[in-house]
């Protein structure tokens, strides 16, 4: 059986018929306890399990997906990977997840296709240029690698935008981070899956959580579809659907589900090299390694956890693109889609226990949990190992919302999660 | 396009409505109520899949209603002027 992925065994595999390729991941039945129970086989519970594994040497673990592995807001975002935030707690948080990117094909082989493109956040007055200015100099201090761009500076790495003067949304400069970009968002999830396999991790899909075991006022276990499952420790990482989690668990998170949709147009020749963000129009877009267009906006304005977008919004989507892109008229969109996202009030993560113990909380991502897969993995997993906060997580707890110590990015960055 | 049902202006496009929040939290009593207590006002959220009552604002008219609706269909059963089921309707 051929386990390791490389040129090499991929030649060899092309003489062998591609008869010895061994399944990515083993998928057996659960077992009666583990070490520790994962509740959610996104990227972020995956990654858990695997630096459960790698980091703090637990094998008896399993993570639990109700459906299949990936097929929440993993496989639903516009794959995104950036650190360009304001406070420098989101920093050392997204930037350590940014880093683990870097390396992350190589640590899990398999290509996760990290494509460091660079992304423009686009200014459109001389207001938001000097707000650009500020938020530059803060990410500088904190140690990204920002850059405040002139107009000549963004025609230079996204020609293809509307430059015009009497453009509705003219472009006066913007804020750069070139080691931004995209990754494959199935092939994170795949990679972390096919590495804490290999370690030994369960992992079973089609297993639904509907309670949990609490025995002395300590979570230990749970209950699923398969049956009682018991666990020395649990976390979760449910993103849209952590309420529901919260509420077999008798409490209660700052957590409110909205859809955020996103579309893909049909692939074009390459045009657009890095990420693109506007301010004014709140639209951002990338060209995927296949010629797509990925495209984003805003949040749907009501709560909801329908899988599916609202047409006001994908209009207002549209209609940005098209004032950034005139040219991308000509476009058929492919398909269109939408997730559910854990938005609470400051736009930022809860990392910690819950209040019932030994059930652990990785949620409150929003809208920008992608980029954050490898440090949500690296945090949980250290609160899972150790029972103790990670120096990185430490301000995200939840006691933040009583003591009011909020990192509220929504402000400090002015980006929209 | 959804329409939502003011109780006020009828059937309106759902872009002239904006989420106020859930129905039924109450406020805490008195300024000297514990932190948890506010925390839990003012962010903690039952935040269900399937039906809910929630408060809304149709921004066009101004008025605060609350509305049932169903937060997986997007169904709407019902809305009501707030305090309406007080007044006994």
């Amino acid at each position: 059986m051929t386990r390791r992925y490389s040129a090499l065994s991929l030649l060899k595999e092309g003489f062998a018929g591609h008869t010895g390729w061994e399944p990515a991941w083993r998928s057996p039945k659960p077992q009666k306890s583990y070490d520790a129970i994962v509740i959610g086989g996104g990227g972020h519970g995956l990654a858990t399990a695997y630096y459960l594994a790698r980091t703090h040497g637990l094998t008896r673990v399993a993570v639990l997906e109700k459906g299949w592995i990936g097929g929440g807001n993993t496989g639903r975002n516009t794959t995104v990977v950036r650190s360009n935030y304001f406070y420098p707690e989101s920093v050392a948080l997204y930037g350590l997840a940014h880093q683990l990117y870097k390396g992350l094909a190589a640590e899990l082989n398999f290509n996760v296709m990290f494509s460091p493109r660079g992304m423009v956040s686009v200014c459109h007055s001389d207001a938001e240029m000097e707000l650009a200015a500020r938020t530059v100099n803060a990410m500088q201090i904190n140690g990204v690698d920002a850059e405040l761009f002139s107009a000549a500076d963004v025609r230079r790495v996204a020609p293809p935008l509307n430059f015009s003067p009497t453009a509705r949304f003219p472009i006066h400069g913007g804020v750069w981070q070139g080691s931004a970009g995209t990754a494959r968002h199935d092939a994170v999830a795949w990679g972390y899956a096919r590495a804490a396999s290999r370690l030994g991790v369960d992992i079973i899909q089609n297993c639904e959580v509907v309670g949990f075991i609490v025995e002395g006022g300590r979570c230990r276990g749970v209950e699923t579809s398969l049956g009682a499952i018991r666990g020395e420790r649990i976390g979760m990482a449910a993103a849209g659907h952590s309420s529901q989690l919260a509420a077999l668990a008798g409490f209660r998170l700052p957590v409110i589900s909205y859809a955020l949709q996103a579309c893909v147009s049909e692939p074009v020749k390459p045009i657009l090299d890095p990420v693109v963000l506007s301010l004014g129009t709140g639209v951002y877009v990338s060209q995927s390694a296949k010629g797509e267009l990925v495209l984003g906006g805003a949040l749907d304005r009501i709560p909801s956890y329908a899988q599916r977008g609202n047409l006001p919004v994908f209009e207002n989507v549209i209609a940005g693109l098209l004032e950034m892109f005139p040219a991308f008229g000509q476009l058929r969109l492919m398909r269109q889609w939408a997730g559910i996202v854990d938005v609470v009030p400051d736009s930022s993560p809860i990392i910690d226990e819950s209040p019932l113990p030994g059930l652990y909380l990785n949620c409150g991502w929003g809208t920008g949990g992608f980029k954050a897969i490898p440090a949500g993995g690296v945090l949980l997993a250290h609160l899972l190992a150790t029972g103790e906060r990670h120096p990185i997580s430490r301000p995200f707890g939840f006691d933040r919302f009583a003591t009011g110590r909020l990192i509220d990015e929504a402000a400090g960055s002015g980006i929209a999660h | 396009m959804q329409l939502f049902p003011c109780p006020f202006c009828g059937l309106r496009d759902e872009t002239e409505f904006h989420y106020g929040g859930e129905a039924a939290t109450p406020r805490p009593d008195g300024a000297d109520a514990p932190a948890e207590a506010w925390a839990n006002y003012l962010y903690m959220r039952a935040n269900p899949k399937g039906a809910t009552r929630e408060i809304w604002v149709h921004v066009t008219c101004g008025e605060f209603f609350e509305m049932a609706r169903d937060t997986v269909t997007h169904v709407v059963a019902e809305s009501s002027a707030l305090g309406a089921a007080e007044r006994g309707r």
